[in-house]
């Protein structure tokens, strides 16, 4: 298979934005599992939404046809990305919009604080859009000066509490929403003193902090959900009517967009204006679609920019098997069902992509520099069990990718690391029958540790992680090699 | 039917009863079962850690050994089937040998997991078996969703003279286990099994069983710690148990010793 290339050189290095944490994932994991709050958070809104969606999937008929179709549909874009790129490039221009490519975060940052501050606006309102947290414009714009304001609600909470999103579609799906209302009334001027835990209430103190911010921002900044390469239209999905705000009453729209984000024409939609929204809220249809092409005159932004990131795309494209994670369409399918960020969370993973498709997207974009890359500990954040490649709309099968990524971390091993001599000295042993007879024969020792009919504990790192938890049987007096051969002999004897 | 049997390294040095049981019950319903001594492993704890390179010698170890010896392959273990019918292949084309991939998709081609092996190939649901006490099955999650085998374990279980099946709640969710993910995230791994093991002991069955000896190694392991008087059974040997010759565990942890 050959690789493609965008055309353009790829930075594999940092500036990445918020693509890698500060910790390995067991030591963040080890935090988050011992945060009961957290843990009843998060396993009281995945079983609901994972409930929700299970419902609306149920309903479809056609659903795996509709999966496939979306899985077709994302090859064929990675096949022809340059060419669909630059067709996109040439729709976009001729509508009226201006396009931009940023080979990586810091690029992407740097266009558009540049773009703001030629408005002379010193303020934004912004869309929810995973983009842009993966650049972290937020803080670029702030550190020049320009205060960006988050309009989505679970979007705001986190930037009101000075956290981070730890889900794609529900960012603040750590938060309950007696947590919500002590974060509102501790950091929102002008909030109603009484304000309850009631959603509604919560919701309307949220509006009315926003309304004002609507009215006045002269900049949106967006992400985007897709491209349409030959009308140059995007499309933005969302619940709550604060994209369209952000994309209709400024006079200057500026949208970033992950370059994976295209599809070929209009009635590719269709596929996946069914599949996202089922797979994400766990609706039959999203509240509000909005879609523009360049610019009206007379009629919302006057002015609009398109800025094309690749961040580490072009590597993912350039792996024929590990391109397949460039075709997920953020959902968040995967988080829900995912047994392992249930119960750890978004944070867990340091990467603003968190749960199974972080885990193998994450590593990809950044590249594994070597064994102390914390990004190198996520694809083993997972039992490989495959409940996510089920759930996932577009078929990605990110089981897959984790045993690819964990071979890429393996090939990152600078030196020898205690497991590389584990798993070196256990292949040896199963390379040869004899040599795994001998081994049968050492591990039966472990008869003198178990004399009470179980094992509590057995020396060394990798045993105390088991038994701390775990007990284990003693070997049996007779392995299975041991009794057929005793069989054989009788049966012999026999005849 | 000839059956050539993957006893499974675990089987084989740790928890032979399985094996042994597929064997006492392949005989039983009247087939000819083969072990071909030469057997180590499949290698899937090396391909699931990453270890690609140093599972392509045991890969094609275990072509070498099975090919040709016997109609059909057979393992009690939904994850070891999982490893040959979607690894193997991979593994050899990763090491540029594509006459093993060739070889390593014919073999996985006539490899079957117990219960696919038992419904699908010998078209058998009721074997005879009598097994007088309160189980519940849990689901591997590849024999769920690598394999695909649905309810065929189910199937087998409610044929069981004797036997009474008690439905696991949130069955399909995995148990923690994962191979290494036990030793690399021992406590995320912990806290699924804790779950895992509130959801068995609601059953109030006196048996777990499940078609992996590796899993059951794991939630066995939990139930064992707590003391909890629930016991881990593989399918096997369930099915392998008769009114002549019953199957009665003696213990929750040392069984068959």
């Amino acid at each position: 298979m050959t690789t493609t290339h965008l055309g353009m050189p790829t930075v594999a290095s940092d500036p990445h934005g918020h693509l890698r944490g500060t910790e390995s994932f067991p030591v963040a994991a080890h935090r988050a599992l011992a945060d009961t709050q957290l843990r009843q958070n998060l396993g009281h809104a995945t079983r609901t939404i994972r409930a929700k969606r299970a419902a609306v999937v149920g309903e479809v008929d056609d659903w795996e046809e509709l999966r496939r179709a979306g899985e077709c549909l994302k090859a064929d874009v990675m096949a022809r990305l340059p060419e669909l790129l630059e067709q996109l490039e040439a729709s976009v221009t001729a509508r009226g919009g201006v396009v931009h490519w940023a080979r990586d975060a810091e690029e992407a940052n740097r266009i558009v604080v540049d773009l703001v501050q030629e408005t002379g606006a010193d303020e934004v309102v912004k869309v929810k859009s995973m983009a842009t947290q993966e650049t972290g414009l937020n803080e670029a714009l702030g550190a020049a000066g320009i205060a960006a304001l988050e309009t989505d609600l679970a979007e705001l909470i986190v930037q009101l509490s000075d956290d981070r999103p730890s889900h794609f579609l529900v960012p603040a799906i750590h938060r309950n929403r007696s947590e919500i209302r002590d974060i509102f009334l501790r950091e929102m001027p002008d909030v109603d003193p009484d304000l309850t835990d009631e959603p509604r209430r919560l919701a309307m103190a949220a509006r009315a902090h926003l309304r004002r911010k609507f009215l006045s921002a002269r900049v949106g900044i967006s992400g985007a959900n897709f491209a349409v390469a030959d009308s140059g239209t995007i499309s933005v999905v969302e619940s709550e009517g604060n994209g369209r705000m952000c994309l209709t009453l400024p006079d200057t729209l500026i949208t970033v967009m992950g370059v994976e984000k295209i599809v070929p024409t209009w009635s590719d939609l269709e596929v996946f204006l069914q599949l996202l929204p089922r797979s994400s809220t766990g609706e039959r249809m999203n509240p509000y679609t909005s879609t523009w092409s360049g610019v009206t005159p007379g009629d919302g932004p006057q002015t609009f920019h398109l800025v094309l990131l690749d961040n580490g795309r072009s590597n993912v494209l350039a792996s024929p098997d590990g391109r397949q994670a460039l075709h997920c369409i953020r959902c968040s399918a995967c988080l829900n069902v995912c047994p392992v960020y249930e119960r750890t969370g978004g944070h867990a993973y340091g990467s603003i992509y968190p749960g199974p498709i972080g885990a193998v997207l994450s590593p990809q974009l950044t590249g594994i520099s070597g064994p102390d890359d914390v990004n190198a500990s996520l694809p083993y954040a997972s039992t490989l069990c495959g409940a996510c490649f089920d759930a996932c709309p577009v078929r990605i099968d990110i089981p897959h990718l984790l045993v690819q990524q964990r071979a890429a971390a393996v090939d990152a091993h600078t030196r020898p690391t205690a497991q590389d001599v584990a798993m070196r000295a256990a292949a040896a042993a199963m390379a040869t029958p004899g040599r795994f007879s001998l081994a049968e024969r050492v591990v039966k020792l472990g008869r003198l540790l178990g004399r009470s009919g179980r094992i509590r504990s057995v020396p060394g790192p990798g045993a105390a992680a088991w038994f701390g938890a775990r007990d284990m049987p003693p070997p049996p007096a007779e392995t299975f090699r041991e009794w057929w051969a005793r069989r054989e002999r009788t049966r012999r004897d026999r005849t | 039917m000839r059956i050539a049997l993957v006893a499974t390294c675990l089987g084989d040095a740790m928890f032979p009863q399985a094996p042994r049981a597929t064997v006492e019950l392949l005989e039983r319903l009247g087939h000819e079962v083969v072990f071909p001594a030469d057997q180590t492993c499949c290698g899937q704890a090396h391909v699931n850690t990453g270890y690609l390179d140093m599972a392509l010698p045991l890969v094609r170890h275990h072509v070498d050994v099975f090919t040709g010896v016997a109609d059909v392959v057979v393992a009690p273990s939904g994850s070891c089937v999982g490893c040959v019918r979607h690894q193997h292949a991979m593994v050899a084309r990763r090491g540029g040998d594509e006459g093993l991939a060739r070889a390593a998709e014919d073999l996985a081609g006539r490899t079957y997991e117990l219960s696919e092996l038992l419904v699908d190939v010998l078209g058998v649901t009721d074997v005879g078996a009598y097994y007088p006490h309160r189980v519940t099955y849990h689901p591997t999650c590849h024999s769920l969703r690598m394999l695909r085998v649905g309810d065929k374990p189910l199937r087998l279980l409610r044929e069981v003279r004797g036997l009474t099946l008690t439905e696991l709640p949130d069955a399909e969710v995995c148990c923690g286990f994962g191979g290494t993910f036990a030793v690399k995230n021992a406590e995320t791994s912990t806290a699924m099994l804790a779950d895992k093991m509130a959801n068995v002991l609601s059953t109030h069955a006196e048996v777990c069983t499940a078609g992996d000896t590796s899993c059951l190694m794991h939630i066995g392991g939990g139930l064992s710690r707590l003391r909890s008087g629930v016991r881990t059974v593989h399918l096997a040997e369930i099915l392998a148990s008769t009114e002549e010759s019953p199957r009665v565990p003696d213990a929750i942890m040392s069984e068959a010793r």
